[in-house]
């Protein structure tokens, strides 16, 4: 996948450095929403379990967890359901408009994960947890990075669909009936809340270790000195 | 082709591309006091709105087994604050009003004369947790038909022994499986679970499927909604 490359001249120094655009506006548009809608929906989500903290029977009830209510948002039940259905609506649209434009515009081509990724997962999985030797970067993601991308999508994906299921277990009745009923949906849409909190935390580590340069190209699409030839 | 920028410009780019992103910060409206309940109470609303259109008359909630009913000794009680409002149910009745042809006080046997339905469904509450319950009662759609209401109008309002009051939509009022229940398992409806007439509609969340009637209006222009609508649930939560 090509990506647009530029080089920048230094006119001082003469130096000339490589530059890529990674990130198309739409997509760094969505990337934040998105981070701030999953704050929003997890803490809230949150508070909301807080109101029934158990997948078991109501009588007896044995709670799996205390969850603290400074790590929640909305303060009350009521306030955080509030919070939970403006979000929900915030995430799913720029859901969709993530969607629709990777597709019309090809970029997706640039983050999914193919058949033809799945030869290169385990030499950077070696690499990153194993002391491996770094495999040769030759596109803007590896092929880990594009399981790891693709599978977040597939999660944030699944959490509308158990959402909507919790939601309107009974307009939807075909929707909690596939997850098992209302009550499976709801088991379902927790696990995949801790699913997609241990993809952002592996997310914010590999921020951390590719550096600056990475971390801005989300902001501004550019990416000073790719680790792969742009051109 | 590749082409070249002054280190400078290249600044100017990325600074430009920067600024793109600046329709990001209306989300920060959410943190200004403020702007936060009128937001959130607008997503609310939004939410409602979409709830009533997503709602089908035609299309009923999944019934279950007499196998996979939850004991009743295992079916929550969650009354809001008192589990007793002392119903005097010898001289019980409820008082009708508003856009019917008939108003007035309705006793029990009114209810009984008309057709009676079981069913066994789902009862969800706002909290998180489910049980299913053997319900039976008559369809409030009967029930409204009986004392003339305007079908047109376009809310009921309820109130309750208990100082609980509860309003519901036309359309969810209407729906074949909307019950005036005065029987859960078979038994006359026990005080903890709001004799001698509640409200089960499967289509709703718990907290709508109001208990111990006193009072039903039938009207267009609510002066409340409901108890827990009132402090900020969702007025519409149809299932």
């Amino acid at each position: 996948m090509a990506t647009r490359a530029i080089e920048i001249e230094n006119a001082k120094t003469g130096e000339v450095t490589e530059a890529a655009y990674e990130h198309p506006l739409i997509v760094r548009l969505c990337h934040w929403v998105n981070a701030i809608s999953l704050f929003v929906l997890v803490g809230s989500g949150l508070q909301i379990f807080r109101a029934f903290p158990s997948f078991g029977a109501k009588i007896p009830q044995q709670n799996l967890i205390d969850w603290p209510k400074s790590l929640a948002i909305g303060g009350w039940l009521g306030g955080a359901l509030q919070w939970h259905l403006t979000f929900m609506w915030i995430y799913i649209g720029s859901g969709l408009l993530y969607l629709g434009y990777q597709v019309f515009s090809g970029n997706y081509k640039q983050v999914l994960f193919v058949p033809r990724d799945i030869p290169g997962v385990w030499p950077m999985v070696r690499h990153y947890f194993f002391f491996g030797p770094k495999p040769p970067a030759t596109e803007a993601y590896n092929p880990l990075q594009k399981h790891a991308y693709t599978t977040a999508f597939v999660l944030g994906v699944l959490s509308v669909l158990t959402g909507i299921a919790i939601w309107k277990p009974v307009q939807f009745s075909w929707l909690a009936w596939m997850m098992g009923g209302f009550h499976y949906a709801r088991l379902w849409h927790f696990l995949l809340m801790w699913a997609m909190i241990g993809f952002i935390f592996g997310h914010l580590v590999m921020v951390v270790l590719h550096g600056w340069n990475n971390f801005v190209s989300m902001l501004t699409g550019w990416k000073k000195e790719p680790e792969y030839p742009a051109k | 082709m590749t082409s070249r920028l002054d280190a400078r410009k290249f600044k100017r780019v990325n600074r430009r591309e920067l600024l793109k992103l600046t329709p990001i910060v209306a989300l920060g409206a959410f943190a200004i006091p403020k702007l936060q309940a009128p937001l959130l109470k607008a997503g609310l609303g939004f939410s409602d709105w979409a709830s009533a259109k997503l709602f089908r008359h035609g299309h009923l909630a999944p019934t279950f087994s007499e196998s996979e009913l939850t004991p009743f000794a295992k079916f929550p009680i969650n009354g809001y604050d008192i589990d007793d409002p002392e119903v005097d149910l010898e001289n019980w009745n409820l008082a009708v009003s508003g856009d019917v042809q008939k108003p007035g006080a309705y006793a029990l046997s009114h209810f009984k004369q008309l057709p009676k339905v079981t069913q066994n469904t789902r009862h969800v509450c706002v909290e998180g947790w489910d049980v299913i319950g053997n319900f039976s009662g008559t369809r409030l759609s009967d029930f409204l038909k009986m004392i003339g209401a305007d079908l047109n109008a376009r809310f009921i309002a309820l109130q309750c022994a208990d100082d609980y009051y509860e309003s519901l939509d036309m359309a969810t009022a209407l729906h074949p499986q909307t019950l005036l229940c005065y029987e859960m398992y078979g038994q006359p409806l026990t005080r903890e679970h709001g004799a001698p007439l509640r409200l089960t509609i499967p289509t709703k969340v718990g907290y709508k499927q109001a208990k111990y009637l006193t009072e039903l209006k039938v009207t267009s222009v609510l002066q409340r909604v409901g108890y827990w609508e009132d402090q900020g649930y969702s007025s519409f939560y149809g299932l």
